[in-house]
C-alpha cells in the first residue's frame, strides 16, 4: 500500500502520543507495585518476619525421665527401662503399598507378628504422612533386635528405636501401693485447669492409681524443649537448639520391699489385706492387698482377656483392700469401747460384769459369742476371752457419742492422708450420723452392735493398724508412706498425745497382752514365744450375714459349712514388742472364718518379719508350732535378695 | 516513493544488521533471566539440575530464536502475521479437543519434543495481527464502527477459546494487550470509555451472579476472588498461597535473609515457588532492595520498548513494539499484584523468571520481533 510521508508523520505522531500516554499509565502501576513492595518488605516486615519464624520453627517437648520409686532401703520399685522398638518409615520402605507390605511380611518372619498386627500397622502407615515413623513392635529383646539389624538390607525403612518406659521389677508386690502408669486420656487433660503440655505428647504416660498417680507432679519432672525447623508438611529438617528438662524427682517410700514381699506371699491366695506400721513415726512398713496383679500389664496395654480375668475374679484383685475395703471391725473394736469407758471413769480395771451368754436389753436378747457365758468378767478377761456381754453392758453406760469420739481419736471414720486411690473413710457412727444418713433416731440396739464393732461400724485395714499403733504409742500417730523425695527426708511432726491417762491405756495394753499370752487368750495360738518380741493383740471375727433366731435355736452353722461368700471376716490387730512397741499390724482376711485362727498367725508372722529383719526365726514360735511353721515359711514363694524371682502368681 | 522502497533503501543488510540490534536490551533481558536462574538454584536448595539448568537451556534456545527473528526483515514478519494468527487459532482449537489437561485446565499441546501453550503464542500473534491490520487500514477509517468491529473480533475470538480452557489470566491479557494496540493505533477514546463502562457493568454482573443459576465463572474462580478479598478466612485452604507469599515477601525485610537463606521457600511453605510465585523467594532472600531492583530492570525494559516505538516511523513496527511492551508489562503487573496480594491468583508467570518453557520462548520470540523492528526501522 502507499502512503504519503506526511500521512505517516501524522499517524506516527499520534502513535507516539498514545504510546506515551500508556507509558504514563504503566508508570502509575509500577509505582503502585513499588509502594506495595515497600509496604510489605519495610513497613510490615517485622510482623511477617515473626510469621515466617512461626512457620519455620516448631517447639518439640523432650519428655523427662520419670522419677524412680524406691523402698525405704533404696530397692527399686518403679523404674524406667529401655524400651527397644522397631519403627517403619513408609517413604523409605517402598513406593507402593505392595512394596511396604512385602517389607512388613519379611519383618514378620524376623519378629513375631500376627496377621492382625500387620493389618493394623498397615492402617497406621496409610493414615500418617509418609515420613512419620510408625511403631511396628515394642519391647523387643536383644535377640530380636539383632535379627532385625542383620536383616536390615532386606528391610528398607525399618529401624530400631529406643525409648524409656515404666517398669515395675517387683510387679505383684506393689501393684496397689505404687499403682501404674498409663496413656493420658482426654479425661486426664480435662481434669486439669492448665494441663502440662507434656500430656499432649503421643504415648506419654502418667500415673493412673496409687503413688504413681497421687505423686504424679513430683514424679513427672518438667519437659525439656528442642526447637526444630520443619517444612510445610511438618518434616523435621534440623534441630536448632535444645534445652534439657528436669528429671522427675525420686521418691523413697517408707515401705520395706522385703517385708512387703513376705506379707504378700504370706497372704497367699486369700482375699485379704495387711498393714504393718511403725508406731513411733507412722511409717507404713508394708501395705498389702491380696490377691494382687502385675502392674506391668497395664503399662504395656493390658489385653481384654487379662483385664476381664482381673475384673471378674471374686477376690477383686484390682481393689486395694488396705484403704478401699471397709469391714465391720468386729471384736477388734472392743478396745475403743473399753477406752471410751475408762477415759470417762465409768469403769476401771476391776469393774465386773456377769456374762450369762447373753444380755437382755429393751426386751431383746443380745448373745455373747460364747453361749455358755463367761461368768464374771473384768476388763482383762473381757478382751482376752472377747466377752461380748461385758461390752453390751459397758456401752450402755458410755453411750454411742462417747464411743464414736474415742473411735475418731483412734483413727476411725477419717480418711487417711495418703497418696493412694479411692481411700475409704469407713464409718464411725453416732446419733447425728444416723440421723443424717438414714433420717432415723439412734436406738440402743445400734449402740450394742457398735460396741463390738458390728452394725454400722466400718473400718479399713489401714484404720485398724492406725488404731493399734495409737493404742501402742499413746499418741495420735498418723500413717505415712513417703519417706523422702530426692533424698530430702519428708519431716515427721512428733505425734500429739491421745490424751488418755497412762494407767488407763496400760490397762487396755495389758488386756491385749493377755489376749496373746493369757491362759485363755483367744490369740494364744498366734503368740510369739520369744520374750523380747511378745505381742499384744486382739482378734475379731465379723459376721457378714444375719443369723436368724431359728438358726440360733438349732445351732449356728459353722463357717466351714458355709459358702465362701457367707463366711465371717477374720480380723486381727496387734503390736509388738509388748514392753516397748515398735510395730503395729492389722490383718483382714475376707471370709477367713476366724480372727484368731486365720488372721492372727498372719499378723504374728508379719510382725516377726518386721522385727527381726529377716525370715522369722523358729525359736520365736511356740514349740508346738515350729514344725508346721518351718514348712509354711519354706513354702512361701519369696523373692531372692536381688528381687529377681517372679512373685507367686496370684491370678 | 513507496514506503516499501523507502525502507529497503535504508535498512541495513547482511552482517551489518548485528550492529543495529539493541544489545542493551538483550543484556537487560539476560540480566533479568540470570536473576531467575539464581532464584531457581536457591529454591532447589542449591541444586542446579532441578530447575536452573533446564531454564538456562530454554533461555539459550530462546535467545537463538530472538536473534534469528531479529535479523529477518520486519516486513517479512508483517507478511506472516495473518498466517501466524491463523496457526495460533488452529492450535487453540486443537487444545480444546486434544490438549493435555494440566493444572486443572486444558492449556498444553504436546508436539513431541516439547509441550506448547498456544495461548502464550497467541499473545504475540494477536499483536502482530492487529499491527498489520492497522498498518493496512486507512488512517481515516480507524474509528469507524465497521473497522472497529474487525479488530474486536480478532481479539475476542481467541479470548473466548482461552477463556474456555479456562485461563482467566491470559484472557485478560489478550483483551488488554489487544485493546492497547487499538488504542495506540488511534481508535477514538469514546470506544474505550464505552468498553470500560461495559467491563465495569460486567464485573458487577459477574459478582452478582454468584450462586445464581446463571453463574458466569467457575466455582474455583469465585473462590479465588473471595480468597483475594479475605485470604485470612481460609488460611490453610484457598488463602494459603497468598498468606504464605506475603509472609515470604514481608519477612525478607529491607535487605532480605540472604541468598539461599529463605526459609519460606526452602521449607516448602511457598506454593508454586519456582513458577508463578518465584518473586516471593526473591523478596524473601534479597528483601525490598532486591525486589525493587528487579522492578527497576523491568521498567527499564519497558522504557526502552516505548522509546523504540516512539523512535520508529513504521506504523507496523510501532504498534508491534507497543503491543509486545504492553504484554510484557501485563505479565509483570498481573503476576506481581497477585503474589503481593493485590489481585486474585490467576496463574500468570513472571516473565523470564518463572520456570516454564512456553512463556520464556514466546517472550524472547516477541523481543526478537521488537529487535527486528529496531534493526529494520526506517532511517
Amino acid at each position: 500500500m502507499r502512503r504519503t510521508p506526511r500521512d505517516t508523520e501524522v499517524t506516527a505522531r499520534r502513535v507516539t502520543r498514545r504510546a506515551l500516554l500508556m507509558g504514563a499509565g504503566m508508570s502509575v502501576m509500577v509505582a503502585a507495585l513499588g509502594a506495595r513492595m515497600r509496604f510489605l518488605g519495610v513497613e510490615q516486615a517485622d510482623e511477617f518476619r515473626l510469621l515466617a519464624e512461626e512457620n519455620r520453627i516448631n517447639i518439640r517437648l523432650i519428655p523427662p525421665a520419670r522419677g524412680l520409686i524406691q523402698d525405704r532401703n533404696g530397692k527399686l520399685i518403679a523404674g524406667n527401662e529401655q524400651n527397644y522398638r522397631v519403627v517403619i518409615t513408609r517413604e523409605d520402605a517402598g513406593k507402593t503399598d505392595q512394596e511396604v507390605e512385602s517389607v512388613l511380611n519379611r519383618l514378620s518372619h524376623v519378629i513375631p507378628m500376627t496377621q492382625e498386627d500387620l493389618a493394623s500397622t498397615m492402617k497406621d502407615i496409610k493414615r500418617n504422612s509418609p515420613f512419620v515413623p510408625i511403631i511396628v513392635a515394642e519391647r523387643l529383646d536383644w535377640n530380636e533386635l539383632s535379627h532385625i539389624s542383620i536383616n536390615s538390607p532386606a528391610l528398607p525403612g525399618v529401624a530400631p528405636e529406643v525409648g524409656l518406659s515404666r517398669n515395675y521389677p517387683r510387679d505383684f508386690d506393689f501393684a496397689h501401693v505404687v499403682g501404674y502408669v498409663g496413656p493420658v486420656s482426654d479425661k486426664d487433660i480435662e481434669a486439669q485447669e492448665s494441663p502440662d503440655p507434656l500430656l499432649r505428647i503421643p504415648k506419654f504416660q502418667i500415673g493412673k492409681i496409687g503413688v504413681e498417680r497421687w505423686m504424679e507432679d513430683t514424679l513427672r519432672g518438667s519437659a525439656g524443649t528442642k526447637r526444630i525447623e520443619v517444612n510445610a508438611v511438618g518434616r523435621v529438617m534440623r534441630e536448632l537448639s535444645r534445652e534439657e528438662g528436669q528429671k522427675g524427682k525420686d521418691i523413697r517410700l517408707t515401705i520395706d520391699a522385703d517385708v512387703q514381699n513376705f506379707v504378700q506371699a504370706r497372704l497367699g491366695d486369700e482375699s485379704a489385706a495387711c498393714v504393718v506400721m511403725d508406731v513411733t513415726n507412722g511409717d507404713i512398713i508394708a501395705a498389702v492387698s491380696s490377691p494382687s496383679f502385675d502392674p506391668n500389664l497395664f503399662v504395656r496395654g493390658i489385653s481384654q482377656k487379662d483385664y476381664s480375668a482381673l475384673t471378674e475374679h471374686d477376690h477383686r484383685p484390682l481393689a486395694n483392700k488396705v484403704v478401699q475395703g471397709a469391714y465391720p471391725p468386729g471384736s477388734t473394736f472392743k478396745m475403743v469401747t473399753a477406752l471410751a469407758a475408762l477415759a470417762d471413769g465409768l469403769i476401771d480395771e476391776n469393774s465386773i460384769v456377769r456374762c450369762p451368754g447373753y444380755a437382755e436389753i429393751g426386751g431383746r436378747r443380745f448373745y455373747c459369742w460364747k453361749h455358755a457365758g463367761h461368768g464374771t468378767v473384768n476388763l482383762k478377761r473381757s478382751l482376752a476371752e472377747s466377752c461380748d456381754v461385758f461390752y453390751y453392758d459397758t456401752c450402755q453406760k458410755v453411750g454411742i457419742d462417747k464411743i464414736a469420739e474415742m473411735g475418731r481419736k483412734l483413727g476411725f471414720g477419717a480418711r487417711a492422708d495418703l497418696p493412694m486411690s479411692a481411700i475409704s473413710e469407713g464409718v464411725m457412727p453416732d446419733k447425728a450420723w444416723k440421723q443424717a444418713r438414714y433420717k432415723k433416731d439412734w436406738v440402743i440396739g445400734d449402740t450394742i452392735n457398735a460396741s463390738i464393732g458390728q452394725g454400722y461400724v466400718l473400718a479399713t485395714p489401714l484404720q485398724l493398724a492406725v488404731m493399734a499403733a495409737r493404742i501402742a504409742s499413746g499418741t495420735q500417730v498418723a500413717p505415712r508412706i513417703i519417706q523422702s523425695i530426692n533424698d530430702q527426708p519428708v519431716p515427721v511432726e512428733p505425734a500429739p498425745s491421745l490424751g488418755i491417762e497412762g494407767s488407763k491405756l496400760r490397762a487396755v495394753q495389758m488386756a491385749m497382752f493377755e489376749v496373746m499370752n493369757g491362759a485363755h487368750g483367744t490369740g494364744k495360738g498366734a503368740r510369739i514365744e520369744d520374750a523380747s518380741m511378745q505381742m499384744c493383740g486382739k482378734s475379731g471375727t465379723a459376721q457378714v450375714r444375719n443369723i436368724s433366731t431359728a438358726e440360733r435355736d438349732s445351732g449356728v452353722i459353722g463357717n466351714d459349712r458355709l459358702p465362701w461368700k457367707q463366711r465371717d471376716h477374720a480380723l486381727f490387730v496387734a503390736f509388738a514388742p509388748a514392753d516397748n512397741p515398735k510395730y503395729a499390724v492389722s490383718v483382714v482376711v475376707e471370709h477367713g472364718s476366724s480372727g484368731s485362727g486365720t488372721a492372727g498367725p498372719i499378723a504374728r508372722d508379719a510382725l516377726l518379719r518386721a522385727l527381726t529383719g529377716g525370715i522369722p526365726p523358729l525359736s520365736a514360735y511356740p514349740a508346738s508350732q515350729r514344725g508346721r511353721m518351718e514348712t509354711l515359711l519354706n513354702e512361701l514363694k519369696l523373692r531372692l535378695p536381688d528381687g529377681s524371682t517372679p512373685a507367686p502368681s496370684k491370678v | 516513493m513507496s514506503f516499501l522502497e523507502y525502507r529497503l533503501k535504508l535498512a541495513p543488510t547482511g552482517v551489518s544488521k548485528v550492529f543495529y540490534i539493541n544489545w542493551a536490551l538483550i543484556l537487560l533481558l539476560t540480566a533479568i533471566a540470570a536473576i531467575g536462574w539464581l532464584m531457581l538454584y536457591s529454591i532447589a536448595g542449591g541444586n542446579i539440575d532441578t530447575w536452573a539448568l533446564p531454564q538456562i537451556k530454554r533461555f539459550v534456545l530462546g535467545m537463538v530464536i530472538l536473534l534469528s527473528v531479529a535479523v529477518v526483515p520486519i516486513w517479512f514478519w508483517r507478511s506472516m502475521s495473518g498466517l501466524a494468527y491463523g496457526v495460533a487459532m488452529i492450535l487453540l482449537l486443537l487444545v480444546e479437543f486434544f490438549g493435555t489437561v494440566g493444572m486443572g485446565a486444558q492449556r498444553w499441546i504436546d508436539i513431541g519434543f516439547m509441550r506448547i501453550q498456544p495461548s502464550e503464542l497467541m499473545k504475540v500473534t494477536l499483536v502482530m495481527m492487529l499491527a498489520t491490520y492497522y498498518d493496512w487500514l486507512d488512517d481515516k477509517k480507524v474509528s469507524r464502527p465497521l473497522w472497529v468491529i474487525i479488530p474486536v473480533v480478532l481479539i475476542v475470538a481467541p479470548t473466548i477459546l482461552v477463556l474456555m480452557q479456562p485461563n482467566l489470566g491470559t484472557s485478560v491479557m489478550l483483551i488488554v494487550a489487544g485493546g492497547a494496540v487499538m488504542f495506540a493505533a488511534g481508535v477514538s477514546y469514546w470506544y474505550f470509555a464505552g468498553v470500560i463502562a461495559l467491563v465495569g457493568g460486567t464485573i458487577f454482573a459477574v459478582i452478582f451472579s454468584e450462586g445464581k443459576s446463571w453463574q458466569l465463572l467457575h466455582d474455583y474462580q469465585y473462590k479465588r476472588i473471595h480468597t483475594f478479598l479475605d485470604p485470612a478466612a481460609d488460611p490453610l485452604g484457598a488463602g494459603y498461597n497468598i498468606i504464605q507469599a506475603k509472609i515470604a515477601l514481608g519477612s525478607g525485610g529491607w535487605a532480605g535473609k540472604g541468598f539461599m537463606q529463605g526459609t519460606q521457600s526452602r521449607l516448602n511453605f511457598l506454593p508454586e515457588k519456582h513458577t508463578d510465585f518465584i518473586f516471593t523467594t526473591l523478596g524473601e532472600e534479597f528483601g525490598f532492595v532486591g525486589a525493587i531492583s528487579l522492578l527497576a530492570l523491568y521498567t527499564l525494559v519497558l522504557v526502552m520498548c516505548i522509546y523504540a516505538a516512539v523512535q520508529n516511523k513504521d506504523r507496523f513496527s510501532q504498534l508491534l513494539i507497543i503491543g509486545v511492551a504492553v504484554n510484557f508489562f501485563l505479565y509483570i503487573a498481573v503476576n506481581l499484584s497477585m503474589v503481593m496480594g493485590m489481585a486474585p491468583v490467576v496463574g500468570v508467570p513472571l516473565p523470564l523468571l518463572s520456570y516454564g518453557g512456553s512463556a520464556t520462548l514466546v517472550i524472547l520470540l516477541a523481543f526478537g520481533l521488537v529487535q527486528s523492528a529496531i534493526v529494520h526501522r526506517p532511517r
